[in-house]
């Protein structure tokens, strides 16, 4: 396993932004060779005259796929550090359906546009612009569409273990289905497009060999553990997980811990109702209702980075459901309090109040009639009082939760990736 | 198609001399075939997960300039926007990412292959039955829609179809049928601008 390479590692930052800058002039070459700077060709695709665009896409795939799976079936590859497209279902499918409005009116895609631009294609400099004022309104309202456009979150997820099917027939299915609809596409611009130009006889010999490479695939197989997460990342599969494994509900002991230690910039947030936070709140945390807890996301880009994060209710239910709110928006430094309000005041309140026998799940326990706020002493207990053992749950680092923000590709530590 | 001189006639006259003389060089040849273009594009796109485990990428790269951009000019506010401050909250260089380079290179590459092969000529590719301003408005429109698109999308042709189809991701190939979906649905309403 010795691709892909340490890019950084081996030629320094600049080194390896310059392999990605040839990349991009192989990548640019390719796409002006195919005619792709030319609007009138792209578009032809969509009246059945010229199906150029739908080959070459569709090829390239194929032919990417086959040596990918090739070299992770050798072992030479190594599939946990190659890029997947995080799979958010519904903002794909809207996202791409809006594209597809844009290509039929405009002509390009945003790279083909850049290689029309290059070449000096007026309307691909139009076209270019346009892209570049759409991408600037995106980034300008994603706030108000952020809910939709971290939805149907289905993190690192391919066609084979979606179908559960083996890696290898996927391939060769692919490669069969390509080379069928390949054949339908020459008809079509025979017959639509009138095309009366003789295709090359050497692409029969290519479709061989390709179907060929795609027989290999599934022949060699692929390493059992060809989807597994890299190691670190086996236990974060997503936030259910992490909650079902206790992973983010931290001990009262650890957060007094915590709170009279100078590791971290602690951030406690009591989303109970103002009541329940008049009669009894822990020393420093502030009041805020569940439905509001989206906004600390904004404050949290001013935020030391040290900050962690406390949330916590009078069981764990709406504390457990303000920390999956922070997930969903990227928060990666949220923890849960462990049985909430009553458990802290159950292990450090030694028995002052008295416990009401009606109390339901997530309501408070303990009858409190003033409002004592922060003022008892179980708001700021003693930590030389209590030394009891504990797990630690924070250890600095961010949590790895499968993919909640589309940049920086969580499910891949080691590099970013995707084309954001 | 054949090797009409590529010159720029739309621009003004005092540059036509030399842009003239720069830009017909070469004879203007036809593009490859579409099978030979697969099969380059394909090797091109596994290179680049073989070599650095990312795939190709556009519209990514096109963001992290506006962003940069934007940075310059009201930092305040891009720190704002957790979408925005994520590529250039505080000291972060939106350009500090690899799919900005991707994307110069493919501006470098369209041009170098345009140049040689005398397909570098100022013109707008149109329908027979618009004006040139239709097409550029059109253009614009279309660029613009495909930009947010692209975005929402989380990546673009480049960033998603291919890269993603490639790698076998599921909301990829998603993503790939509802462009195409998308383009043919309102293909028969713009015929006018195409045909």
């Amino acid at each position: 396993m010795n691709f892909p390479l340490p890019l950084a590692e081996l030629f320094g930052p600049f080194g390896a932004f310059l392999v990605y800058l040839l990349i991009g002039v192989a990548f640019g070459t390719v796409l002006e060779m195919a005619g792709f700077g030319k609007s009138t060709r792209l578009a032809a695709q969509f009246y059945f005259k010229d199906l150029t665009v739908l080959k070459v896409m569709f090829g390239a795939i194929v032919v990417a796929m086959i040596l990918i799976f090739l070299f992770t079936g050798l072992g030479v590859l190594d599939f946990s550090q190659v890029w997947v497209n995080t799979t958010y279902l519904w903002p794909g499918i809207v996202g791409g359906l809006i594209m597809g409005v844009g290509f039929i009116i405009g002509g390009f895609c945003p790279g083909t546009s850049l290689v029309a631009a290059a070449t000096l294609k007026i309307d691909g400099i139009f076209f270019a612009v346009g892209a570049f004022v759409g991408i600037f309104i995106f980034g300008e309202t994603v706030p108000m569409i952020e809910e939709f456009f971290n939805s149907s979150n289905y993190g690192r997820l391919t066609l084979p273990q979606w179908l559960n099917i083996d890696t290898g027939i996927v391939v060769v299915a692919i490669t069969a289905m390509a080379l069928l609809v390949f054949k339908g596409a020459e008809i079509l611009e025979r017959v639509v497009g009138k095309q009366t130009q003789k295709q090359p006889v050497w692409r029969y010999g290519a479709a061989g060999v390709v179907f060929m490479g795609a027989l290999l695939v599934a022949f060699i197989g692929q390493p059992a553990d060809l989807y597994a997460m890299p190691a670190e990342e086996a236990v974060i599969a997503g936030p259910d997980a992490l909650i079902e494994n206790r992973m983010i509900q931290i001990s009262p002991f650890e957060l007094l811990a915590l709170t009279n230690g100078d590791t971290y910039n602690m951030e406690l947030y009591d989303v109970r109702s103002e009541a329940d936070y008049a009669a009894f709140h822990i020393k420093d945390a502030k009041n805020i209702a569940l439905d509001k807890v989206g906004s600390i996301t904004e404050e949290l880009i001013f935020a030391p980075s040290n900050t962690i994060i406390v949330l916590m209710s009078n069981d764990e239910v709406a504390a457990t459901e303000a920390w999956r709110t922070l997930v969903s928006k990227g928060v990666t430094n949220a923890y849960v309090l462990e049985g909430g309000v009553n458990g802290w005041l159950q292990t450090f309140a030694e028995g002052r109040f008295s416990e009401s026998m009606w109390a339901g799940v997530d309501e408070m326990r303990y009858e409190i009639s003033d409002a004592l706020g922060e003022t008892d002493a179980a708001s700021a207990p003693d930590p030389t009082l209590w030394t009891t053992e504990y797990t630690p749950k924070v250890t600095g680092e961010p949590l790895l939760i499968a993919p909640a923000s589309g940049d920086s590709g969580t499910s891949k530590p080691k590099t970013s990736g995707g084309c954001g | 198609m054949a090797s009409t001189t590529a010159s720029p006639q739309d621009l003004a006259h005092g540059q036509h001399s030399l842009l003239a003389r720069i830009f017909t060089q070469h004879k203007t040849r036809a593009y490859i075939n579409a099978y030979a273009a697969a099969i380059l594009l394909g090797i091109v796109l596994f290179l680049a997960f073989f070599l650095t485990g990312n795939g190709l990428g556009a519209s990514g790269g096109m963001n992290r300039v506006i962003v940069y951009v934007e940075d310059l000019i009201a930092p305040a506010h891009v720190d704002s926007i957790p979408y925005l401050a994520n590529m250039a909250g505080g000291d972060t260089n939106p350009l500090d990412s690899w799919v900005v380079f991707v994307m110069a290179g493919t501006l470098l590459g369209g041009f170098l292959s345009g140049y040689f092969n005398g397909r570098v000529k100022l013109e707008t590719n149109k329908g027979p039955r618009i004006s040139n301003r239709t097409r550029w408005v059109m253009a614009f429109t279309g660029g613009l829609i495909m930009g947010y698109g692209a975005r929402l999308a989380r990546g673009c042709t480049s960033g998603q179809a291919l890269s993603g189809g490639a790698t076998l991701a599921v909301g990829s190939w998603l993503f790939m049928f509802a462009v195409f979906a998308g383009a043919y649905a309102l293909a028969y309403f713009v015929r006018k601008a195409w045909n």
